[in-house]
């Protein structure tokens, strides 16, 4: 069923391997509502899967389809060559899909360190006794926590701001708090939502170079909706592109590019 | 040392005592606000439950027995049996994880994402709903509870203060134990919070539910565990005040002695419930003793609330409360 066997390369000479995540017809409605309509793609390993549209399109549906937020009338979702029963949304964190959300999801009572150690929540294998007395095991297991949480902040390039309250930093610094989070749970398949929605064009270069590196240096798959044709064309190995929640393209930037209905439905009506 | 003073402290000393009772209904109220927002108005009833829950188990009444007797015409009241105080303390708090489980279950399930207000009516409800429970499982009458823990005056206390001021304090075992119980209950519950995976996953919940389902928290079992850990709170605060003026159905207007508390020290700070129940317990005393006279006494009843009013008016968010900032 699954097209596990052969991956392809990139332009920039990155191999990517087989079907992680298959979405097969997948239909969302709220009422009488068609957010999503009849949709079928895929996530290969190590690529950077882009999903774009104009407002609306049903971009973030998707999303929520996919770390289990919305579930799905109709279709079947693959993960990893099986198919996946309905799931609650942490549920579906421990199956190791980690994301960002639109609209910052971050705990903006505690500092950007112990936003980040929550990532590593699923990794605390020791009990409660254990670790209210900082014994044994417990010690052990949270200073390795704590060392993997240091390299993700160390890469993120957030280290000055380690022991600030969240709710002290701007925006473009949360976003990256965010993000840190996601990868400390080192998931199978990050999802970004917006990663640089509101972003002033340094931050959005400083985003699109973490996005980057992440993929290069510990070789996530990433899946990602962004509104910045130019930042989705840069970074994304393979583009979904959505309207009125239907698909109507799907290919390397190239492709998506050159495709008549993207140009009609999204590009020929872009501001630019 | 002039008379006045040493009696004074005398005061203040029991006046301490006391507001770590208050505290420890407070705690438990905190601990729910701090981790779902809501504000729990059964945690007073809940202590009063638990206590009777206790009593019951130990002396082996048979639960339920005047509605088993009126339906089915049997006379059975008791088992005929006494449960050890350790084995029935761990029963009670059996049945308080029980009921956490069922406030979720059937309450708080389905008022996910409501306003704070309905959340509030809910407890309200729940605490009446409750009140009858316990009434119809135990009966109403007044009973006593012995779980072994030292009452009466503290001699060593009476001795050593009458030999440096040549007047002995009364300070009652019971307090002292108390206060030891709440230091250890604090602290515990502050390890808790600060080191475990479950605190850290309870302080997340609190913060954003939808961010805390994205790194694989069960907001579900966070929130069982968090009513549990009120019940806890509430069997210890129960056993406390049951040990010292009986199970009785008053013991569930002690929760609103918390109120004044909780305003003093603020709704989301653990070190505040108890530094705002050391303040009522000792100012009440003090103002009985000082002022009482003056006006005719029974200040105790109401000073607690005056001095909660005029929190409100200064300084709303408490003396250890978070800041209150709005942006405009």
């Amino acid at each position: 069923m699954l097209d596990n066997s052969e991956g392809y390369v990139t332009e920039d000479g990155r191999k990517i391997g087989g079907v992680v995540m298959e979405m097969k017809n997948i239909t969302l409605r709220f009422g009488g509502v068609v957010a999503i309509k009849d949709i079928s793609f895929d996530i290969r390993e190590g690529e950077i899967r882009a999903i774009i549209g104009p407002n609306g399109a049903g971009k973030s549906s998707m999303l929520n389809v996919i770390s289990g937020f919305y579930v799905p009338q109709e279709g079947e979702v693959w993960f990893h060559g099986s198919k996946r029963p309905p799931m609650r949304p942490y549920e579906v964190a421990r199956e190791g899909i980690a994301r960002t959300f639109q609209n910052i999801a971050l705990f903006e009572g505690m500092s950007v360190l112990d936003n980040v150690m929550t990532g590593r929540l699923n990794f605390m294998k020791t009990n409660i006794f254990q670790q209210a007395c900082w014994k044994g095991k417990a010690e052990a297991e949270e200073v390795e926590n704590r060392e993997a949480v240091e390299k993700i902040i160390d890469f993120l390039e957030i280290q000055h701001i380690r022991k600030t309250p969240v709710s002290r930093l701007p925006y473009g610094l949360k976003k990256r708090v965010e993000l840190a989070r996601a990868l400390a749970a080192e998931p199978r398949l990050l999802l970004l939502d917006e990663p640089m929605a509101g972003m002033n064009v340094e931050e959005k270069e400083d985003m699109s170079r973490f996005i980057l590196d992440v993929n290069d240096e510990f070789g996530t798959t990433i899946a990602l909706i962004e509104h910045d044709m130019g930042v989705v064309m840069d970074l994304s190995d393979r583009v979904v592109v959505m309207d009125y929640g239907k698909k109507i393209g799907d290919g390397t930037p190239d492709e998506v590019r050159s495709n008549q209905d993207v140009i009609d439905a999204y590009l020929g009506v872009s501001h630019d | 040392m002039p008379e006045q003073l040493v009696f004074a402290m005398e005061v203040i000393l029991n006046g301490l005592m006391a507001g770590v009772l208050y505290a420890l209904v407070a705690l438990g109220f905190v601990l729910i606000y701090k981790a779902s927002g809501i504000f729990n108005y059964a945690q007073g009833v809940m202590a009063l439950f638990a206590a009777m829950t206790l009593v019951g188990i130990m002396n082996g009444q048979v639960p339920f027995a005047h509605l088993i007797n009126a339906t089915f015409g049997t006379h059975v009241h008791d088992f005929g049996w006494t449960v050890p105080a350790l084995l029935a303390i761990l029963m009670t708090m059996g049945v308080m994880v029980l009921l956490a489980w069922a406030v979720q279950r059937f309450v708080m399930r389905h008022l996910v994402g409501q306003e704070p207000i309905i959340l509030f009516m809910a407890t309200i409800g729940l605490a009446y709903f409750l009140e009858g429970v316990a009434d119809l499982m135990w009966g109403s009458e007044i009973k006593t509870l012995d779980v072994g823990l030292p009452q009466g005056i503290n001699l060593w206390i009476d001795e050593s203060t009458f030999n440096i001021f040549g007047y002995g304090f009364f300070i009652d075992n019971l307090d002292i134990v108390a206060t030891v119980i709440a230091a250890l209950l604090v602290a515990a519950l502050v390890a808790f919070s600060q080191y475990t995976k479950q605190g850290r996953a309870m302080r997340a919940v609190a913060d954003d539910h939808q961010a805390a389902l994205s790194v694989g928290i069960s907001l579900n079992f966070i929130w069982i565990m968090v009513w549990s850990v009120a019940g806890f709170v509430a069997l210890v605060a129960g056993i406390m005040w049951g040990t010292k003026s009986g199970v009785q159905f008053s013991l569930s207007l002690i929760a609103l002695k918390a109120l004044p508390v909780l305003m003093l020290g603020g709704f989301t700070s653990i070190p505040g419930a108890i530094v705002g129940g050391l303040i009522i317990g000792v100012g009440e005393k003090l103002f009985e003793f000082a002022i009482g006279p003056l006006v005719g006494g029974a200040t105790e009843n109401w000073f607690a609330y005056v001095l909660a009013l005029i929190f409100l008016v200064f300084r709303p968010q408490g003396l250890f409360g978070e800041k209150i900032i709005e942006r405009v």
